[in-house]
């Protein structure tokens, strides 16, 4: 194992490791919020809305990530959409991670009993106040464990920018195999930083997991 | 620039090409996953401190990566120990190690849930650990995984369009070609999500039929 060049390299590795962490902070959040939109209309009480909510679930996860960011990167000056590979790795990983978190935020919410917006209408609640004051709060400790899981996915997502020369921790790596022939070496220095960060997520889920439970 | 598809139907050749290559490839790394699944979900469980606790280590550092890095290690890793395999082997074993390590967190769970007395009956009528393991404890298993390993099957799937950036000429990479020839990336990238969508209907189809199957033999 040549320590020496990896002495030499690992400051680039650090450096692209912090643009995957930027990647995968803002992926994460457009996530959230199109995982949020999408299951709100795939429960919406209009036929039209539901079907809009379960077809963009349904072609965002059956077709290839990679597809969908080449889709978006290549193909969207054709039709006057012109991202930098930056912004098209954000938006198009962000919105196929929506299609994964409105399965997971949408399971939580109709796993809650339906007596308790039954209880809250009763007690006069309309049905957005039951639904954000009674259901939201009891399906958000429910989904915290599951979005972890779509979070750890997420950022090993986030190497597909690679494919379109993101200079992140898998292009770097990439890119160091090419010009110094040391595979090993590049992936330890890589694939280190990359379990650093999932652990350290994972950590952080966990913790917020144990937070919001009641008990 | 605007959408033309008019020509898509020129390079359709290519695509159904690439089509064909992506199901080969999809069916032998899963395959691959499936059996190196079970393999490596008994070295996990039974295998001896000394094999055990490294070949944790080693999952634990396949479930921590991206794939692509790991396609990476393995196309240019083999070739710099003088294996030179072509880019499409490479491929699929990448890919099949991969989902065999996912493979073998379901199946390690499905043995551990499997009723002791299973192991402890055939142990009684007279087979060995290992019989016991293989003719009565696995294949129940294997049978309570079946439906949750369909679903790392069609990740699977749509995860192989990254062999196509070591370059293996799959249905991706065959886009790829009729848009250098083109340059039309938006109509042929939309013709490749379609196939892929068209083979993941089908792998939900053929799983849920077999998830029926399962339930009635239970």
């Amino acid at each position: 194992m040549d320590i020496d060049l990896m002495m030499r390299v690992y400051p680039f590795f650090l450096t692209a490791a912090w643009t995957t962490i930027q990647l995968s902070v803002l992926t994460a959040l457009l996530g959230l919020a199109m995982g949020a939109l999408g299951a709100s209309a795939r429960l919406s009480r209009f036929a039209l809305v539901r079907f809009i909510g379960a077809a963009y679930v349904s072609l965002f996860r059956g077709t290839p990530a990679l597809i969908q960011l080449f889709i978006l990167y290549f193909g969207g000056p054709q039709i006057g959409i012109q991202l930098d590979a930056f912004e098209a790795g954000v938006i198009g990983l962000g919105i196929n991670a929506g299609a994964y978190m409105t399965e997971t935020i949408r399971g939580a919410i109709i796993s809650i009993d339906k007596g308790q917006r039954e209880a809250g209408r009763t007690l006069g609640l309309s049905q957005w106040q039951a639904t954000y004051k009674i259901i939201l709060p009891q399906a958000a400790r429910l989904m915290v464990r599951p979005l972890g899981v779509n979070l750890n996915m997420l950022i090993k997502a986030t190497a597909l920018v690679a494919a379109i020369s993101v200079v992140e921790l898998t292009y770097t790596a990439q890119r160091y195999i090419g010009s110094t022939y040391k595979p090993f070496e590049m992936f330890l220095l890589a694939g280190v930083l990359y379990m650093i960060i999932i652990y350290a997520t994972g950590r952080a889920v966990a913790w917020l997991d144990r937070r919001v439970q009641i008990t | 620039m605007g959408l033309d598809f008019t020509v898509v139907p020129g390079h359709l050749d290519i695509i159904l090409l690439g089509c064909a290559w992506t199901i080969g490839i999809a069916v032998a790394a899963a395959l691959l996953s499936f059996f190196g699944g079970i393999v490596f979900a008994v070295i996990a469980l039974y295998a001896p401190w000394i094999i055990r606790q490294p070949f944790r280590l080693i999952e634990w550092v396949f479930m921590g990566t991206p794939l692509l890095l790991q396609l990476f290690l393995i196309y240019f890793g083999l070739v710099q120990i003088g294996i030179d395999l072509p880019a499409f082997v490479a491929g699929i074993i990448g890919l099949g190690l991969h989902f065999a390590v996912y493979n073998s967190e379901l199946i390690q769970t499905a043995i551990l849930s499997v009723d002791k007395g299973q192991m402890e009956a055939a142990r009684t009528v007279g087979l060995s650990r290992g019989q016991a393991l293989r003719k009565v404890v696995i294949p129940q298993a294997v049978r309570d995984v079946i439906p949750p390993i369909g679903n790392n099957m069609i990740a699977l799937l749509k995860d192989s369009a990254l062999v196509s950036v070591i370059g293996v000429s799959e249905l991706t990479l065959s886009a790829q070609r009729a848009i250098g020839a083109t340059y039309r990336p938006f109509e042929f990238y939309l013709v490749a999500a379609m196939f892929y969508y068209i083979i993941n209907l089908c792998m939900e189809w053929v799983q849920r039929r077999i998830e029926r199957r399962i339930s009635i033999s239970r």
